[in-house]
């Protein structure tokens, strides 16, 4: 217990320490929602119904996809890891307390979001907070997940980044952060089912707002959890602890595995 | 020998069609001192690196205090310390926050003494990018030996210290040997193992070519004994002065130096010779060849 909490202290700290998750973590999505709220709430008045979920689930994604996975491929070909494994670290804590501690200064961003985004910009809050809380803590949990298994993954830290995009900005343009999925045409639609922040939106708006949904919310969940354990486990079972030792126990692609709950969802709706 | 502490038995490691390490065996005693000697991809870090359990051998058996350390890594960890070549720490960790992170992971309560005696006290709270290579090798060392491991494997531990560090380090080293512990010691450092290892083992292409101590491994060479000699008046500068079982004379500065393939005869007759000419000594040195130039006919005789 004195390890997991040393290590947990640790990563905590790192996060607020290292210029570049300290950026990711808080300044980059903090910034991003206040000048949204500066700018979209004058222009687009609508944006107010959204702009609480939307921002928690952007904070959700930012520290996860553009923060975690690269300090977890710097450490792999730094040899850090090796160091790691020698003194009896388990491949378990290097992944899971990363993504707890990433998760955590999630909620911390969140929780500031959640308690600004009325009286600074007058966004709406939900009307079930206990739902709109447990989203975000599975938007959190999911997205962390991802995070780790792409930078398990990926090769080196230009791949990290090319992962990484490729999941983050879809989610930003077409995953119902900015538009609603009912206003995108349907192959586009079809395509922003795919990606977990169109489904953490609609979760947001089915059990935390009580509004109508273009997807089941339950399902969102559903997908939501499964892609969490998923790409967790995944991201454990492909784990390499060095870039020179290439014993792998699966392909990197194995990883592509993690789409299959949100492939089911689209059938479930 | 005491006590086996490592035993390695034909121990093969290929990388695609190169053999890294091809059938190696070798032991190491606890109270011991084992150096591993080579060129550049002899196989040294290979083969700590399969005794650390971070690499698969292809073959052979390796056991560390009866420990498999392929198939036992967590049994493994209590038992040894490892100062790695290459594998440092995150670079946002600091140096009292990475005692207590890998201590509290041994299960030991963290060794501040150990950083105050390697002259890490005053950099409790520096980061590991913000020391210098040697701080990041003495705290490396601090780490490794913290929990009180039985095996100690150091890699090129004194690669990029100063005087005062190696001394300290070598010092320390003797002081765990003292306390029963195997250190396997991988280094370039030739003085360092001829100072400091008990027996030391020179790989070359995967393979040991020389096991010993050092003392039979430079007395096991064709190397000459060099017999050095200065005089008021330079009396053995001349051509003609004929000595026993000297190989070549040679004249550098104000010395003559003879490489004698037998210096108790040599060193009697030049002192005779010196005083019969009414000449006075005034300096006389005589060094037996060294490990590394044992090596370096072992190496370079070998790689031709």
């Amino acid at each position: 217990m004195t390890a997991f909490l040393n290590h947990f202290a640790f990563e905590f700290k790192t996060g607020l320490r290292n210029a570049t998750l300290l950026m990711m973590n808080y300044l980059f999505p903090l910034g991003v929602y206040v000048l949204l709220g500066l700018v979209m709430t004058p222009i687009n008045p609508l944006f107010k119904d959204t702009m609480l979920p939307a921002m928690v689930a952007f904070v959700a994604m930012a520290s996860p996809l553009l923060g975690l996975p690269s300090p977890l491929v710097e450490a792999r070909e730094a040899g850090i890891y090796r160091t790691y494994k020698i003194n009896g670290v388990p491949a378990l804590s290097i992944l899971v307390i990363p993504v707890l501690t990433t998760i955590l200064h999630t909620l911390i961003a969140s929780a500031i979001v959640a308690a600004t985004a009325a009286p600074l910009f007058g966004a709406k809050l939900p009307a079930n907070w206990t739902s709109f809380v447990l989203i975000a803590l599975l938007t959190a949990v999911t997205f962390g997940a991802l995070g780790a298994l792409i930078g398990v993954v990926s090769a080196n830290s230009r791949a990290t980044v090319l992962w990484s995009q490729l999941v983050f900005l879809p989610s930003m343009v077409i995953g119902g952060l900015m538009l609603p999925l009912s206003m995108l045409p349907k192959p586009v639609f079809t395509i922003s089912t795919l990606l977990p922040s169109a489904r953490a939106m609609q979760a947001f708006a089915g059990l935390a707002y009580g509004q109508e949904t273009a997807l089941n919310p339950l399902v969102s969940v559903a997908v939501l959890l499964a892609t969490a354990v998923l790409a967790l486990g995944l991201a454990i079972y492909l784990f390499n602890w060095d870039r020179v030792n290439q014993a792998r126990r699966g392909h990197p692609l194995l990883a592509l595995l993690v789409l299959l709950p949100s492939v089911a969802g689209i059938f479930l709706g | 020998m005491s006590q086996i502490a490592i035993s390695v038995q034909d121990l093969r490691k290929r990388y695609g069609g190169l053999a890294a390490v091809d059938g190696i065996s070798f032991e190491a005693g606890r109270g011991e001192i084992f150096g591993l000697l080579g060129p550049n991809g002899a196989g040294k870090t290979t083969t700590l690196e399969c005794l650390e359990g971070i690499r698969q051998p292809d073959g052979g058996t390796l056991q560390v205090l009866g420990v498999d350390p392929g198939r036992q890594p967590r049994k493994l960890c209590s038992l040894i310390g490892v100062q790695l070549q290459s594998g440092g720490l995150p670079g946002d960790m600091q140096v009292a926050e990475a005692m207590r992170f890998f201590c509290a992971y041994h299960g030991v309560p963290p060794r501040y003494d150990l950083l105050e005696r390697l002259g890490l006290g005053p950099k409790l709270k520096a980061q590991y990018r913000q020391l210098s290579t040697g701080l990041q090798r003495r705290l490396a060392l601090a780490l490794a030996i913290a929990h009180r491991p039985p095996v100690l494997i150091l890699d090129e531990p004194t690669a990029g210290l100063d005087v005062g560090s190696r001394t300290e380090l070598h010092a320390l080293m003797q002081e765990i040997r003292g306390e029963g512990a195997a250190v396997i010691l991988a280094t370039h450092d030739m003085a360092e193992a001829e100072k400091m290892a008990d027996r030391v083992a020179i790989l070359l292409r995967g393979k040991i070519v020389v096991t010993g101590t050092p003392r039979e491994l430079t007395s096991a060479g064709s190397g000459f004994t060099k017999v050095s000699l200065r005089t008021e008046e330079s009396s053995l500068a001349r051509d003609d002065v004929s000595l026993p079982a000297v190989h070549q004379r040679l004249l550098k500065e104000d010395y003559v130096i003879y490489y004698s393939t037998d210096p108790g005869p040599t060193v009697a007759a030049v002192l005779d010779y010196v005083r019969a000419h009414g000449d006075k000594l005034i300096d006389l040195r005589v060094e037996r060849p060294s490990l590394e130039e044992r090596f370096l006919e072992i190496t370079v005789g070998g790689a031709s």
